[in-house]
């Protein structure tokens, strides 16, 4: 296959996926609400017993020869003819393990409303991993108990390969229960054309130059964090009073007519259209963006932090073929099989390795050079995590603190 | 024993129509009574109690944006009737033998996805788009003259919108205005538009009713048009109900919320058809 042809591909890959995966979809908004609404009045009936010893839990472990797979459409890689995944494929020819793979997590909230009430009553959910992103959703079913403990050992190849930026975050640390799939970065995103200068910095997203021409996300966590990094306050470390300090510089810049909007996913389209010059935006989104045609624009990881967010593997409770899932973890963490995934996804690769096979193996330079795909060093050692909320009461207390700047 | 049957026919005939009452809206509509005055959390589960709070703090907490979506509600909802009467008095009047194929062309962006048409009118109205663009070069427009992000943006969505729901209601009474009595009326004299005032207006009053009913409460219940076309302070509602439900996960406020406002819609609603109401056209028509 040429060059040419590679690239190609990959570009409408990423494009697709930018159509059809948006983060924060709005479509989606409805979709599962009524599920999630039953999911919250639904009495405590028929929970499933207890595992407490998840030593043993795991012990008790037969191999199958299937797996369950529910991740979000467009997040692996495809075959030429666009029916089968190759990864998958060779993953069955070498383990002998069939894999159903699903495309049905559309964004978390909404995945969460559908498997919620089941894992609630105690029954399967019929998958044997799933793909949830850090925040509060991933938080809640891990204080629910609902990710089954990772049996460590059964993944060396995690321990030999993963990248930094993905080992011990946060939101579980140790890796206890979740590996990650992709990465991706929260930085700026500028016209260079329009800004007239280069940007690098958080300050420039408070610049009146740029008046009534900068995005921010409507998100809270992204926008909260953002407010943190002004101030040059990490949100992983950060106080309650560090969040009004920041509502506070966030509020200065919309009472001086700075912001143009809160968008959701809808950034990008203004962006390319020129109605604003500088934004909050998705690392993921400018890859796309600048293999779609709009060559101008340029993602920025300011020098006072970002944000990573991980989208994680993890394997729900009531998982017929947990060692499956394992032998997948496994088997993706190597130089090989991930560089395979992310010649086609083109987020942040958890296995730096990965690098040197893409480049060298497959040949892919445009993929392996992108500092949006594998960002340098100096770049992941400013960026930090979203805040890992440990109860639902400090997250209300953040919500009430950024809500009022996005819904005023 | 038939009289009884001959009495029951009529109840057992509307037996699936109350069981789709029961299921789609009883049930819904207890539920979300209940989740809102329910105390708890989401990981510890509710209980549904007597706690009135979420209604008061959802009220004040949220004025503004109730404020701003019955304001939004409104405008679009008299803008779309200022722009779709013309259009269905022209199909019904003028419309001929292609009348069908008018109100299929009405109809037609209706067939592509709502959110896609939105989003089509954020590339439309860009700052340097096809339209603004051109305006601005010439000097008509000052250069940092925008459409999106502002109120205009918003209610300027909600009236594309509703346009096609507004034109058939319209449509169907105007169509069936006996042209017998204008003929009548310009017989005695009267003048074109003396004749529309005084017959083909009052005639019309149902749809203009109907029309506004529909469109009214869809618009003021909408947040796909401020999320996409609005900017800083645009917040509807319906926006606020949707980070309740979905981002803050407050299951609570989401239902109070709702509940007030279906309830400021009733209202809303019986002074409206007290003033325009079902009476007045009663009385027009008789």
């Amino acid at each position: 296959m040429s060059q040419d042809d590679q690239n190609g591909r990959d570009n409408t890959q990423a494009f697709y996926r930018g159509l059809t995966q948006p983060r924060l979809t709005r479509q989606n908004f409805l979709r599962g609400s009524g599920a999630a609404l039953m999911a919250a009045l639904a009495p405590q009936i028929a929970r499933a017993e207890k595992v407490t010893d998840w030593k043993a839990w795991w012990a008790k472990q037969v191999p199958t020869k299937e797996f369950v797979f529910a991740n979000w459409p467009l997040y692996i890689d495809v075959s030429s003819d666009g029916k089968t995944h190759p990864t998958l494929n060779a993953f069955t020819k070498q383990t002998g393990i069939k894999v159903t793979y699903d495309e049905v997590i559309q964004d978390d909230p909404s995945f969460y409303a559908k498997v919620a009430p089941v894992l609630k009553s105690g029954s399967p959910t019929g998958y044997d991993m799933i793909v949830m992103t850090d925040g509060w959703y991933l938080t809640e079913m891990l204080m629910q108990n609902w990710l089954v403990p990772l049996w460590r050992e059964k993944v060396p190849n995690f321990d030999k390969y993963a990248g930094s930026s993905v080992k011990n975050p946060p939101y579980d640390p140790g890796n206890k229960h979740s590996m990650v799939w992709q990465s991706g970065l929260t930085g700026i995103g500028y016209n260079p054309k329009l800004t007239k200068r280069e940007i690098t910095s958080i300050d420039d997203l408070w610049d009146p130059a740029f008046a009534g021409h900068i995005g921010m996300f409507s998100d809270v966590n992204e926008i909260g964090s953002f407010g943190m990094y002004k101030l040059g306050i990490n949100p992983t470390t950060s106080t309650p009073d560090d969040w009004q300090k920041a509502a506070a510089v966030l509020q200065d810049q919309k009472a001086k007519g700075l912001v143009r909007q809160y968008y959701d996913q809808s950034y990008i389209n203004a962006l390319e259209n020129g109605d604003i010059w500088i934004t909050m935006a998705w690392s993921g989104d400018i890859y796309q963006a600048n293999g779609k045609g709009y060559t101008d624009l340029k993602f920025v990881v300011p020098k006072e932090g970002a944000t990573i967010w991980h989208d994680n593997m993890c394997i729900p409770v009531g998982a017929s073929n947990p060692l499956s899932a394992l032998d997948w973890m496994n088997y993706y963490y190597t130089p090989e099989v991930a560089g395979l995934v992310e010649d086609y996804v083109n987020y942040i690769c958890p296995v730096p390795a990965a690098q040197d096979y893409i480049l060298n193996v497959i040949k892919d330079p445009a993929v392996a050079n992108s500092p949006l795909v594998f960002p340098p060093a100096d770049e992941l050692a400013r960026v930090h995590e979203f805040r890992a909320f440990t109860s639902y009461a400090e997250y209300q207390q953040w919500l009430n603190t950024f809500n009022p700047v996005v819904q005023g | 024993m038939r009289r009884l049957r001959g009495k029951l026919a009529p109840y057992l005939l509307s037996l699936p129509s109350w069981v789709y009452l029961i299921v789609f809206f009883i049930i819904p509509l207890a539920s979300m009574l209940g989740m809102a005055l329910a105390v708890g959390d989401p990981l510890s589960g509710y209980t549904i109690s007597d706690n009135f709070q979420e209604f008061v703090t959802g009220f004040t907490s949220y004025e503004d944006a109730f404020a701003r979506s019955f304001w939004y509600g409104t405008a679009s909802t008299v803008i779309t009737l200022a722009v779709a009467y013309p259009v269905a008095y022209w199909i019904a009047f003028y419309g001929g033998r292609h009348k069908s194929t008018y109100l299929f062309l009405i109809m037609l962006p209706f067939f592509v996805s709502f959110v896609i048409r939105v989003l089509a009118w954020e590339f439309i109205l860009s700052d340097q788009g096809f339209v603004l663009g051109p305006l601005k070069a010439i000097g008509l427009l000052p250069q940092n003259f925008h459409v999106l992000s502002t109120q205009w943006a918003v209610i300027g969505g909600l009236v594309y919108n509703s346009f096609a729901y507004y034109v058939l209601p319209l449509y169907v009474v105007l169509e069936k205005i006996d042209r017998r009595l204008v003929r009548a009326a310009n017989d005695l004299y009267a003048s074109p538009s003396t004749a529309f005032m005084k017959i083909i207006l009052p005639l019309s009053a149902p749809g203009v009713f109907a029309g506004f009913l529909l469109v009214f409460v869809t618009n003021v219940g909408d947040f796909v048009n401020a999320a996409l076309l609005g900017g800083p302070g645009t917040y509807m509602i319906g926006n606020i109900i949707q980070d309740s439900f979905f981002e803050n996960q407050d299951y609570p406020m989401a239902a109070a919320l709702s509940s007030i406002l279906m309830l400021m819609l009733m209202i809303a609603i019986l002074l409206y058809s007290k003033a325009f109401g079902t009476e007045a056209i009663q009385e027009y028509a008789a």
